[in-house]
């Protein structure tokens, strides 16, 4: 995938600040035409648009729960509790009788942060240190490699209970932590195919030719070029943390009892599924696949746009 | 072949032993005292040095980390806390019940999944193609415990065709004992079937687009023959190391659905394990688990080592 690499020529005359100018400029200038293409073709696939306007709507509940919820979703009235959907409460109520619907638009929040903030923090940490393997190859990658092994070897799952139970306190934030951390060495592994590729193409031995540093070569020559890859890549990841967040949540490792996440909700009413009340069950349920199937469909676009 | 495998088999160690540090340590070194987060925050102090002791805890890490591969080695895993019993005791009837579930939605997943990828490779671009591929993607971002949800109040509430526990009554006849299980498996199947039938699609669009396959029709074979002698053989290569390595997605996959569907296998007794904080059972489980995904990977390499006769023959040079 080499950009303006090739095309530059060596004139021994320019000194190594023009030469970094008039390469940079003809990068920025063919990347600036491959990005438009990209653009148009993305807005151009319908799975995009559907997949970035469910993406957008949870956004949006998780940004502004107050103003899209009807009813307070804390709000409890017992002698209401377990209801089927009415004309009061659309989706019905729960165990406590809180409205169903305003608790699966205030719940967005949860798996929308934590998912995005344990994507986010997998993607530099593993982009850093697969920049560093692919790129100085030897007994860092090995070591780096070796340690993503390891963390295969057990299902992200299982993993993430294992450290949820030996910490005190039931949080969130842990849960975005446990996520990032088995995350980070399967972003690091993908990044560090991309940058092998990357290191034998002529654009690096030119940059190496003009002395420059290796943080420069790192971050403003081989970064920018596996983007597309890195772009992909975090849609891949996203889409998983979700999956990892709502089953770990599902099945108690996270936020408490009273918390309005998806996953918990699920976990407090499926024992109500068989004949005593389905939509406090179904409608939390129904809202982690909408938003899965979301972020699949923009995942989708993505890689088909980036990588043909 | 020796060479390569003997380097996968070191390597399987290798990741075992750094795996029961990582587990050791994770239930150990992490701040808190064991005991008081088994006994809980008003315990007596006597109480909670007393357990210590019990539990061995009040040594050295580096003493009980070796203490507790000893005696794992010798299949003495403690006892459980929550249970009373022996953890290998406990672990035992634990896994013959995963097995029995993993197994029998094993059998169920991987012969449709590979028949869905190839039919979708033999109708490439068509539309059922694309219904296959995509569908069976879509299916698998979506969380077991999300589909058991929908299936449970169609199949078992609505419709009344399947029981929504996985847990049949006792003396139930091997008839209804899998009768039980098929909606597990069928929420497995949902998040595995996406994976294996791509990349069996891939692998025999590969194999059709081939030379080999070109020359085999040329010979005048007949296109069922081409199919299954020339293709197939080698489209199914990736997908024997992609099934070894979803393995570890369907241990993790267990732990939601055997949770909520009741069933007292590996998965319900590890989540048990760890809302009880009983550490040991958890250390315990959490390994078994990763000895169980090193070797089934470890197994895919044989396998793809013997079934290969290209990797045999580079690896016998």
């Amino acid at each position: 995938m080499s950009e303006a690499g090739g095309t530059i020529t060596l004139d021994p005359t320019l000194d190594r600040a023009a030469m970094r100018a008039l390469a940079h400029e003809r990068a920025l200038e063919e990347r600036r035409t491959r990005r438009r293409e990209r653009r148009q073709l993305l807005l151009r696939k319908p799975s995009f648009l559907i997949g970035s306007l469910i993406l957008f709507f949870w956004f949006l509940c998780a940004l502004i729960p107050s103003v899209i919820a009807p009813q307070d979703p804390a709000a409890q009235d017992l002698l209401n509790k377990l209801k089927e959907p009415s004309g009061g409460h659309w989706w019905g109520t729960d165990v406590l009788g809180r409205d169903v619907f305003s608790r699966v638009i205030d719940g967005a929040r949860v798996i929308v942060f934590v998912a995005l903030g344990a994507t986010i923090i997998a993607t530099i940490a593993g982009t850093m240190l697969g920049l560093v393997a692919g790129y100085f190859k030897g007994r860092v990658d090995e070591v780096i490699m070796r340690i993503a092994d390891i963390f295969s070897a057990i299902p992200t799952i299982v993993l993430a209970l294992l450290i949820t139970s030996t910490v005190d306190s039931r949080s969130m934030l842990i849960v975005m932590f446990i996520i990032a951390l088995v995350f980070t060495p399967i972003v690091a592994r993908t990044v560090r195919s991309s940058v092998l590729g990357e290191a034998e193409l002529d654009y690096v031995a030119a940059a190496r030719l003009r002395t420059e540093r290796t943080p420069h070569i790192l971050f403003s020559e081989v970064l920018p070029n596996i983007l597309p890859a890195l772009a992909v890549e975090f849609t891949v990841r996203l889409g998983y943390a979700i999956f990892a967040m709502a089953t770990l949540s599902f099945l108690g490792a996270g936020a408490g009892p009273e918390s309005s996440d998806w996953g918990t909700q699920v976990a407090t009413h499926f024992k109500f599924l068989n004949g005593l009340n389905w939509s406090a069950t179904v409608f939390p349920a129904a809202a982690i696949a909408s938003l899965s199937v979301g972020v699949n469909m923009v995942q989708d676009a993505l890689t088909e746009v980036f990588e043909r | 072949m020796g060479r390569f495998l003997l380097r996968r088999f070191f390597l399987a160690i290798f990741t075992i032993a750094v795996l029961s540090i990582l587990v050791f340590f994770a239930t150990h070194a992490l701040p808190g005292d064991v005991a008081k987060k088994v006994l809980g925050p008003f315990a007596d102090e006597a109480a909670i040095k007393q357990l210590n002791k019990e539990l061995g805890t009040d040594q050295p890490i580096t003493t009980q980390y070796l203490k507790w591969v000893g005696n794992a080695a010798q299949g003495d895993l403690g006892k459980s806390y929550l249970y009373d019993v022996p953890v290998t005791e406990k672990l035992r009837t634990a896994i013959g019940y995963s097995a029995k579930l993993a197994i029998f939605a094993f059998v169920l997943i991987v012969p449709l999944s590979i028949f869905g990828g190839v039919f979708a490779a033999l109708r490439r671009d068509k539309r059922i193609d694309r219904i296959i591929t995509i569908g069976g993607l879509s299916a698998a971002v979506i969380p077991e415990f999300v589909w058991a949800v929908f299936f449970i109040l169609i199949f078992g509430v609505k419709l009344r065709w399947l029981p929504v526990g996985a847990t049949p009554p006792d003396g139930a006849n091997i008839f209804t004992q899998y009768k039980h299980l098929l909606l597990p498996a069928l929420c497995l199947m949902m998040v595995l079937f996406g994976y294996i039938a791509r990349i069996t699609r891939a692998g025999v669009i590969e194999g059709v687009d081939a030379d080999y396959t070109r020359t085999a029709h040329l010979k005048g074979l007949p296109g069922s023959k081409v199919i299954s002698t020339h293709v197939l053989r080698n489209a199914l290569m990736p997908t024997i190391a992609v099934v070894a390595t979803q393995t570890g997605y369907l241990l993790g996959g267990l732990v939601a659905v055997e949770t909520i569907f009741n069933y007292n296998g590996l998965g319900f007794l590890l989540r048990q394990a760890v809302v009880q904080r009983d550490y040991l059972l958890v250390q315990a489980a959490v390994l078994l688990i990763g000895v169980l995904v090193v070797v089934s990977n470890l197994i895919a390499d044989v396998l793809y080592t013997v079934l290969n006769p290209r990797i045999r023959q580079a690896v016998l040079a």
